[in-house]
């Protein structure tokens, strides 16, 4: 077990930049998801650390070994990195006992002691240890990936989106068992993934990552309720973003006086407001200073709802309501505000 | 790089002696009526050929994968079966029972039962790997039967059906041995004869680079065709098997032609061999020679199989790991110097060795090094299957788990790629043991393989003494062709 220090991480092929000057910084047995749309670097990101290839500058550093950095550069079977790749990879030509005592050396390979644990650790029966590779289901083949990688009980954990192969049904169980079977082995462990759901829901940290450049780091609820900017933002989930007047604590906008999350300078703003923080009631009584709107459309889900709707002389929201409370569109609605508003960073449009 | 040098000989020899003879002494040589009838004969035979080769392959095709043709397995594999059958043992059984099946229609008659599976199996295992669904989606368009199949199912069947009737064509071009003994003068056999006669270097060379230039034609064909078909399915999971058409009332007459063509292609030939090894092994049986050609021969082919395959290995692994437009060219060459004719490569070795290398004329790594110019695409496409076994992904996970480079080429490369080893070493191996052209002109003297005492006995009119060399040959040719039908069943299931 050991931290995972990044500093200044660039790396370009040929004339395209993929990473530039990307500083991150995993504690010792935490778990971090490196969040990002594809093409943004992320698995790039993981390959350097992981040593298969090398970055043109910066530094990264396990604990306080350099392994990659100028002048240094330790071989990846040297830096005790267990990788998960997409897909598993498993060695078709080993079953899954051999696949998972890969990496032990030669004495202990024969211990069947030890795959009966990992495969427990992970939360698989032992009857699929002589099994091969195509003989298992897709969430199977991931998580014993994971076992291989756990065995030799590695310094860091790489988890390269193994979970968007699955299907959705296979998904959250494989992901369940995978984020137990790490915090068991008390690893530290670096999942990169587009999916927000996944990093928001597995990990301690989420870094955002966008055009090869780390745009936020920190704990989950704090990157889905501040985000750094209005883009991260919608990344994270559904956002309604609005434009507001701040004084003294309270924004003034479309959607009424809302408090506000954190204090913030008076003057314009734009507002980040979640869909579930925004409720549509029937008892629409027309008092002065009551928002109504007109519902536009509604996706019906079973467990919720998404509701969009126009305000009157405003812009068009989104809520999500629990499924059997949905309005129907064309009614008209009151709109609610629970909770605080967020000021976005930055300079508001229209400023 | 040193591969693809080797592989160029051939092509560059002929290019090099035609400009170093000057261009009138070449145009002379090469405006000959003589010429003229060569190219004729050649021509009008490769166009018959390839033209009845892809109707017979093509409706083979359909019936076995796409109707209701009883004993679909059986007409597989006798299908497939001429392929056992070397064209110019083929021949041999032919003209050994039917005298007169000599000249153009005796030559169209075998060569075309010969090669026929060449278009059957890429135009059956097309039409296997067609996604109904793709057919369903024309139907639901509003297509009725007739349309769908000429809109959608001939379409992506073209590339398939083409590539097999342009390898007809190259290997028409190369054949020796059956078209000598049919006495249909081509090319290759008039390469022979001046070679044989007179030793005469000029016009043997012009005439083959006639030929080359016939060969290099089919080949930017079927380049072309092999870098833009790109029809295969995509996407995971396996295609539904198609809906069968029925014949019904047609069933009797189409069991009775696919008979009768089985009858041609496989039956004759194998009653003939058997009609002679009766007849003829009281008169003159020489178990000894036939013990010592076939040590030679298969010990040759063992040695061609392995060195070509190692030969192949760096240029597949390039060719996988870091395409580009180098691997891409060396790759590409190595496959155009092996399209060319076996004769034209021995002629090529030959004079290089005489000039360059006498030390090396008449021996056995001659032989080889012919061999390894006119197999290497058998092993490539074997060893580049096999690579493509083992993706760098693998070894990426095999290097973070503490294995340096060389344990990971033990545990990990080695093991996924040596089916594919073994394939391309036994495909090389089932080619050159009934190689025959290049032999007869490469062989070390007093080097005799199964096709070239073979040869010389039926050239002899010796057909009885022939006989068992012919069935020997046939013997050790069933396995790749069993090989053949079981992979595509295996595609099947």
């Amino acid at each position: 077990m050991t931290s995972l220090i990044v500093r200044g991480l660039s790396k370009s092929y040929g004339s395209t930049s993929v990473l530039h000057g990307v500083d991150l910084l995993v504690p010792n047995g935490s778990f971090t998801a490196v969040l990002g749309p594809s093409g943004c670097g992320k698995t790039t990101l993981l390959r350097l650390i992981a040593g298969f290839s090398d970055p043109d500058t910066g530094t990264i550093a396990f604990g306080d070994t350099v392994v990659a950095g100028p002048a240094q550069r330790v071989p990846p079977e040297r830096r005790r990195v267990g990788y998960v790749p997409q897909e598993g990879a498993l060695f078709p030509h080993l079953t899954a006992a051999a696949n998972i005592t890969f990496g032990l050396p030669r004495g202990k390979r024969r211990l069947r002691s030890r795959v009966n644990e990992l495969l427990d650790l992970v939360g698989l029966d032992v009857a699929v240890a002589d099994r091969y590779p195509h003989q298992l289901s897709g969430g199977q083949q991931q998580r014993i990936a994971l076992a291989r990688a756990l065995a030799p009980e590695p310094a860091l954990v790489l988890l390269d989106e193994p979970f968007s192969s699955l299907d959705a049904a296979l998904r959250e169980g494989t992901r369940r068992g995978v984020a137990q079977a790490l915090r068991a082995s008390k690893s530290t462990a670096v999942l990169v993934t587009h999916d927000q759901d996944e990093a928001l829901s597995m990990a301690d940290q989420v870094a955002v990552m966008r055009d090869g450049r780390l745009v936020q780091s920190d704990k989950p609820s704090a990157v889905y309720d501040h985000p750094a900017d209005a883009d991260v933002a919608q990344f994270l989930g559904e956002a309604v973003i609005i434009s507001a007047m701040v004084s003294h604590g309270w924004a003034d906008g479309a959607l009424g006086p809302l408090q506000l999350s954190a204090p913030c300078a008076d003057g314009p703003a734009q507002l980040l407001v979640r869909p579930e923080q925004i409720h549509l009631t029937a008892d629409v009584s027309g008092a002065a200073g009551e928002i109504s709107a007109e519902v536009l459309e509604v996706y019906y889900y079973g467990h919720d709802a998404a509701v969009r709707a126009k305000i009157n002389g405003g812009p068009v929201i989104l809520s999500r309501t629990v499924g059997a409370a949905r309005p129907e569109p064309g009614a008209v609605v009151r709109v609610s505000v629970h909770g605080p508003a967020t000021v976005l960073p930055g300079v508001p449009a229209g400023v | 790089m040193l591969l693809a040098a080797v592989a160029l000989i051939p092509l560059l020899f002929i290019i090099g002696y035609t400009i170093a003879i000057g261009p009138e002494q070449a145009a002379a040589l090469i405006w000959r009526p003589r010429m003229g009838e060569l190219l004729w004969n050649t021509v009008r035979l490769g166009v018959g050929c390839m033209a009845v080769s892809a109707v017979i392959g093509t409706g083979a095709a359909w019936l076995v994968e796409r109707s209701s043709l009883p004993g679909r397995r059986l007409w597989h594999v006798l299908l497939v079966a001429p392929l056992a059958i070397p064209a110019f043992v083929n021949s041999f059984t032919w003209i050994s029972i039917v005298p007169s099946a000599t000249g153009y229609s005796g030559a169209l008659l075998v060569v075309t039962l010969s090669y026929f599976p060449l278009v059957y199996l890429p135009a059956a295992a097309a039409l296997r790997g067609l996604d109904p669904v793709l057919e369903e989606a024309a139907r639901a368009l509003g297509n009725n039967r007739l349309t769908t199949f000429f809109r959608v199912v001939v379409p992506q069947l073209r590339p398939a059906v083409l590539g097999g009737v342009l390898l007809v064509g190259l290997h028409l071009l190369a054949e020796f041995g059956a078209l000598q003994m049919l006495q249909y003068p081509t090319f290759t056999t008039a390469i022979y004869d001046q070679y044989k006669s007179s030793f005469n270097g000029q016009a043997a060379n012009m005439i083959a680079g006639v030929l080359v230039l016939c060969c290099l034609v089919l080949l930017m064909g079927e380049l072309r065709l092999r870098g833009s078909a790109r029809y295969s399915r995509l996407g995971p999971g396996s295609a539904r098997p198609a809906r069968k058409v029925r014949l019904g009332l047609a069933t009797a007459p189409v069991v009775l032609a696919m008979a009768a063509l089985a009858v041609l292609a496989v039956g004759v030939p194998l009653a003939s061999i058997c009609y002679w090894l009766i007849t003829g092994s009281s008169t003159s049986f020489d178990a000894a020679s036939l013990v010592s050609t076939a040590t030679s021969s298969i010990a040759l082919a063992a040695l061609a199989a392995v060195a070509t395959t190692v030969a192949t290995v760096p240029v597949a692994w390039l060719y996988t790991r870091f395409p580009g437009r180098w691997a891409t060219l060396i790759e590409r060459s190595t496959y155009i110097g092996s399209a060319l004719p076996g004769i034209v490569v021995a002629l090529a070795l030959v004079t290089v060795a005489i000039r360059g290398v006498p030390a090396l004329y008449q021996t056995t790594a001659m032989l080889l090094v012919a061999y390894a110019i006119m197999f290497l695409p058998r092993a490539m496409v074997s060893v580049r299957a096999g690579l493509a076994q083992a993706p760098p992904l693998l070894e990426e996970v095999s290097r973070s788990l503490g294995n340096g480079r060389l344990s990971t080429m033990r545990r990990v490369t080695l093991p996924l790629i040596a089916p594919g080893l073994g394939s391309g070493a036994a495909l090389v191996f089932l080619a050159a043991v009934t190689e025959l052209t290049a032999t007869l002109l490469l062989a070390p003297i007093g080097t005799q393989t199964l096709a070239t005492r073979f040869w010389s006995l039926s050239g002899s009119v010796a057909y009885g003494a022939a006989a068992p060399y012919a069935a020997l040959m046939v013997l050790i040719s069933a396995p790749a062709t069993y090989l053949l039908t079981r992979q595509a069943g295996k595609e099947r299931s």
